[in-house]
């Protein structure tokens, strides 16, 4: 594969209030004849404000990156920066201040709890501990009304929602923290795709409106065009590129991403035989 | 350590063998901690309530009750490693040799009554699983879950004595006691099975049912191949598997009810050597014997667990056979 | 000595304000029991006399006055069998809940502690799962001593482990699902999140394993008191009438009746309230639904139809007229479908989910998932009429299926090499060694790496492409004449899918077979098809060909909608 293409936009984005650093982490799992290196060194920045994509498709390591990122998963070796606040090595640390860094998880099916309503799982972000509907409502009713669900929702449990309503009730329940930084891990790729361009306005509006940085992970190149503004492709653990998000897609200078982009049906260089 | 074997099915012995062994030490510590736990003074209650302060005093010194803890557990280990269980207080005799006279008879029973529960109970909960699809024949559906689920209740001892009654007493077809005969294995292989029959054979209908409704059953069913080869070829290794995952637990603890069997049918195994032990408070014996049940029970999941790890080879992974 | 199982996964809970109507076999239990708790009340206050006082009546038979007749110390026996319900009941209750609640503390405490105390906590408890329990009890009570609160005690403490191992068995996929590590993410302190997202989750099976762990302690407990390590006399338990009921066996046979009844009573009780909890939470049992491995009916429609059907498309692989297909309960799922396929043509059939693309493939290949029933004037599949008698033999060479999900759509158990020539050994009449040389050539015609190998493999072996591929080569192998292939690259990476699409076109080409290709990706169904049926809730509402795609030239608003999903979504341009 071909070496880390180096650029001087990550240079660059450093000069604007960068909250999130990234430097030569890597991550390995497991020992022995088992063992894989999931991240091998990479680095990266995201500047305050900004929506940084991060392209893979599976086994590239973009979960594990994720999962370093919120604390889940150890760093074996490497430095990683929070929001100015530098992540241990070696252990998992949720010690950090929860809104620092928040995730709004892939699967609308196992996002949230299936015995607690809506309104139970958004007033356990706003509370955790009590995580009581009652002392929160009307904070409650704001949220449920910015990712366009009906105040009625409140009360319901998640089997009476769709998978895009589900969705909308995740962001909503990680977004009312006021995270610094969100990262977005696939929340679309399960859903329909009428759902998927709702589901994304809905993200794009908010990061607006409350001006966040955002961390998009996706296997889709597409959409990871529409919501970010800068994108790192990564491949087996390695960043193979990173740049503008449009100067990666209508230029690429990795061999891999010229094929990732090849691969979307539809592009010039799609070429199955037909 | 494990992980740097790439031999799947070394490290998966290996790791049984690692179980084997924490169950031998966890064995052993619970064996030794049994007199030590006894409360009040174990000598006085091994001794008898009419002995006297001498008589508990030998029997103190007999069981090595005056040596410091640690130097009895030395003792006791140091003497299981060379064959030595102690010996009987009632009776004077070698534990081992009290072992090894029951043992072959409790072995036998149990596994035969396991062999007979596995056949009996895969060819029933298949049968009922097979006419009960989708809703058909709801009145079998209904009086198989009463049935098996009232035989279940039914103690091992009730079924045993009132065997005896029927085939012994009334018909007298069958022994009603002791291990002397091929035909005095019948009635009481009978009385250990039944409730454990009942209990996979409900098992092995719901998973028959499960496996069927899996999507490679429905590739199967593109194949359009014949109905019996669909169950036999396809269905069946799958629901081997998840039968003998779910059962395991219950085939493992036939041991304990070959304990109360043989308390009815006079048999002359490890079961009735402990209950009497207990009751005579013959506390070697006692260590000896649920020492040797244990392991052997320890055994017999392991042999489960590979079993399981031939007809489904995703088990090697992660190794154990979990419900 | 019987022991318990874990009940299959819970489904999702019944809807929490709807009226959960109780499962006959639930109410039969709760009817039961309350009846014997009734009896448990009640049977001391009035008949402890009869069954406790000494008479002259010793060893009568059964009368009117004493319809179990009398022991040999002149007691009636039927009351000594009620009035023993409550020591009995009582007993269990407490054994019982012991083995639960301390059971299920721990086994959800391990949870919350770090990882090498729960694998340590684990293991020890595996050693003591594998001890017979009766065992145990047996080793507690003789440490104890006899009585029957010891031998509650020990038979409550020898249930412990099992328990342990369920909950933590059942607590840990849910310790994997995102609302969990969500919660953590939030900075819920960990044993909150035990008790508030996982103990609700795996509540309804833990119910359903009380249950039945009642009957169980029930049974052990008697078994104790038999031995004479239970209860003692003066006072009687089941386990106690028992006991004396069997000494007199020869003497008086009745007299083990009347505890015996009220036992297995008693235990049904606990196992009728443990299988109606467990039937009425698993929302197959109520309806029935699910795949199965017989069909569904797919046959002629009988009605009259006011149009003349539309004649074939001239020289058409497929043929099908007002093809309806309705649930059991009468909801249609697709409604008069009629299209043509060509042979050697490669369709597309799009839609989102619920516009019943999958179910009209099903139908297709004869394969209608059973409780549904599909009806056409016409269903004309590569020669042979679906809705009359099939020959399953040429239907299975025919047509090949592909399936979205290549991990569950193969048989774990078995070799891939089984599996896949299938076809070819049953219905193409090739001998094993014959049909294994054939299946590896095509492997290394889709490309699939060392094509030897591979047939030996299990399904687990392989990435989810690779399974893919493996089931083209099938269709290879059996020259089938219509592939149907059912979303077979949505699971896939997008490289993957680009190699798999390759293969299915070069498939297609080499057998001159037609392809119907179900998605709900419309910039695969452009890149792929020669012509694209786009359904919605059931009906097709727009036909394209290749060029009307590309450019655009759509009519029916839904297909708008869908291709502005498509373009913001997938880049489609």
């Amino acid at each position: 594969m071909s070496a880390t293409v180096p650029t001087t936009t990550h240079a660059a984005s450093i000069a604007a209030s960068t909250i999130l650093e990234v430097e030569n982490l890597e991550v390995v799992f497991g020992s022995g004849p088992h063992r894989t290196r999931a991240l091998k060194g990479i680095s990266l920045s995201l500047a305050e404000g900004s929506s940084l994509g991060i392209v893979g498709e599976s086994g590239s390591g973009k979960s594990t990156l994720a999962k370093v990122l919120v604390g889940i998963n150890p760093i074996t070796s490497g430095r990683v920066v929070v929001g100015g606040q530098e992540l241990v090595v070696g252990r998992q640390q949720l010690a950090l201040d929860r809104s620092l860094i928040q995730m709004i998880p892939q699967d609308p099916y196992s996002s949230l709890s299936p015995r607690r309503t809506a309104g139970q799982a958004i007033a356990e972000a706003i509370e955790p501990r009590r995580a009581h509907v009652a002392g929160h409502r009307a904070q409650i009713l704001e949220w449920l009304d910015r990712v366009e669900l009906p105040a009625a929702s409140i009360d319901k449990f998640p089997y009476e929602f769709s998978g895009g309503q589900r969705q909308r009730i995740a962001i909503a329940r990680a977004l009312c923290v006021r995270p610094r930084v969100v990262i977005a891990d696939e929340i679309t790729s399960a859903l329909d795709v009428s759902v998927q361009a709702e589901v994304l306005e809905l993200l794009a509006q908010l990061r607006v409106e409350l001006n966040l940085s955002m961390l998009f992970i996706s296997h889709n190149l597409a959409v990871v065009r529409h919501v970010s503004d800068r994108v790192a492709v990564l491949n087996h653990g390695e960043i193979v590129e990173d740049g503008d998000v449009e100067q990666v897609f209508t230029n690429p200078a990795a061999e891999y991403t010229r094929s990732l982009l090849d691969s979307v049906p539809g592009a010039p260089g799609f070429d199955i035989g037909t | 350590m494990l992980d740097r074997i790439r031999s799947p099915w070394l490290s998966f012995l290996l790791s049984k063998a690692g179980e084997l062994l924490l169950a031998l030490c966890v064995l052993v510590l619970l064996t030794f901690l049994l007199v030590q736990l006894v409360p009040g003074d174990p000598a006085r209650v091994a001794a008898g309530v009419d002995a006297s302060v001498a008589d508990v005093e030998a029997v103190r010194i007999r069981l090595g009750l005056d040596q410091p803890v640690l130097a009895q557990l030395w003792s006791y280990v140091t003497g299981l490693l060379s064959g030595d269980f102690g010996t009987s207080f009632r009776t004077g005799q070698d534990v081992s040799t009290i072992i090894g006279v029951r043992l072959p008879f409790t072995v036998s029973i149990a596994f035969l009554a396991i062999g007979v529960t596995l056949v009996v109970a895969i060819a029933l909960g298949l049968t009922v699983a097979g006419l009960t699809r989708g809703n058909r024949n709801r009145w079998l559906d209904v009086s198989f879950s009463w049935l098996t689920a009232g035989f279940q209740t039914l103690p091992t001892y009730v079924v045993g004595a009132l065997l005896v009654v029927v085939f012994s007493v009334t018909l007298g077809l069958l022994p009603a006691a002791g291990a002397n005969s091929p035909e005095s294995y019948v009635l009481p292989t009978i009385a250990l099975a039944l409730a454990p029959i009942c209990s996979v054979s409900r098992v092995v209908r719901r998973e028959a049912a499960n496996v069927l409704e899996q999507d490679y059953m429905r590739t199967a069913r593109g194949w359009r191949i014949s109905l019996a080869k669909q169950y036999a070829v396809y269905a069946l290794p799958n629901l081997l598997a998840s039968t003998l995952t779910l059962s395991g637990l219950v085939l493992a603890s036939m041991l304990g009810g070959a304990v109360i069997v043989e308390s009815v049918f006079a048999w002359p195994g490890l079961g009735n050597g402990v209950v009497e032990a207990i009751i005579e408070r013959d506390y070697p014996v006692i260590r000896g014997i649920i020492l040797v049940l244990g392991l052997i029970a320890a055994l017999l999941n392991i042999v489960i667990d590979i079993v399981l790890a031939t007809i489904d080879p995703r088990t090697l992974r992660s190794g154990k056979a979990s419900s | 000595m019987t022991v318990l199982t874990a009940p299959a996964a819970p489904a999702a809970p019944a809807a929490a304000g709807t009226r959960r109507r109780l499962h006959p076999i639930l109410l039969s239990g709760i009817i039961l029991m309350s009846l014997l708790i009734l009896v448990a009340i009640i049977a001391p206050i009035f008949l402890s006399d009869a069954a406790e006082k000494l008479t002259s009546d010793t060893r009568l038979g059964p009368s009117a006055q004493h319809p179990l007749g009398t022991d040999e110390f002149g007691r009636d026996l039927l009351a000594r069998a009620l009035v023993a319900t409550r020591l009995t009941l009582i007993l269990t209750a407490f054994a019982s809940a012991m083995s639960v609640l301390i059971g299920v503390a721990i086994g959800t405490a391990v949870w919350i502690a770090p990882v090498r105390v729960r694998k340590f906590v684990l293991s020890i408890n595996a050693v003591a799962v594998a001890f017979p329990s009766l065992v145990l009890a047996l080793v507690i009570a003789a440490i104890l001593g006899a009585g029957a609160w010891t031998a509650a005690v020990a038979i409550g403490l020898a249930g412990i482990p099992a328990f342990v191992r369920l909950t933590a068995n059942m607590a840990a996929p849910v310790m994997g699902r995102d609302y969990v590590t969500t919660a953590r993410l939030l900075r819920v302190p960990k044993a909150l999140v035990v008790v508030r997202h996982v103990i609700p989750n795996i509540g309804e099976p833990l119910l359903v394993l009380s249950a039945s762990n009642f009957a169980v302690t029930l049974v052990e407990l008697s078994g104790l008191s038999f031995i004479g390590l239970g209860t003692q006399s003066p006072d009687f338990d089941f386990g106690k009438l028992l006991n004396d009921g069997l000494a007199s066996i020869y003497a008086q046979p009745t007299q083990i009746l009347g505890p015996s009844i009220m036992l297995v009573l008693t235990g049904l009780a606990a196992m009728l309230i443990g299988d109606g909890l467990a039937a009425s939470s698993n929302p197959r049992t109520r309806r029935g639904a699910g795949k199965a491995t017989r069909t569904g009916t797919l046959r002629r429609s009988t009605l009259k139809t006011a149009t003349p059907i539309a004649p074939a498309m001239e020289g058409a692989a497929v043929s099908v007229r007002n093809l309806t297909i309705q649930s059991a309960s009468g909801l249609k799922l697709v409604t008069d479908l009629s299209f043509d396929v060509a042979g050697g043509e490669i369709v597309g059939l799009v839609g989102e989910s619920g516009s019943g693309k999958s179910l009209t493939a099903m139908a297709l290949a004869g394969l209608v998932p059973e409780g549904v029933i599909a009806t056409a004037d016409r269903l004309d599949v590569v020669g042979h009429d679906m809705l009359g008698t099939v020959t399953a033999g040429s239907l299975a060479r025919d047509i090949a299926l592909v399936y979205q999900d290549p991990i569950s759509t193969f048989n774990p158990a078995l070799r891939l090499d089984t599996q896949l020539t299938e076809i070819a050994r049953s219905h193409l009449g090739l001998s094993k060694k014959a049909a294994r040389t054939a299946l590896a050539e095509r492997f290394e015609q889709l490309r699939i790496t060392n094509p030897e190998r591979r047939g030996r493999q299990h399904p687990h072996e392989l990435s989810g492409g690779m399974l893919q591929r493996a089931m083209i080569a099938s269709s290879l192998l059996a020259k089938a004449k219509l592939l149907v292939a059912d979303e077979p690259t949505t699971a896939l990476d997008v490289t993957v899918q680009a190699e798999v699409l390759k293969q299915f076109v070069q498939a297609s080409r080499d057998l001159n077979a037609s392809v119907l290709f179900i998605s709900h990706d419309l910039g695969v169904v452009e890149a792929l098809c020669d012509r694209v049926l786009v359904m919605y809730r059931g009906q097709i509402v727009e036909e394209l060909t290749r060029e009307q795609l590309r450019s655009r030239t759509v009519e029916h608003p839904y297909t708008k909608t869908l291709l502005k999903a498509a373009e913001y979504v997938e880049g489609v341009r």
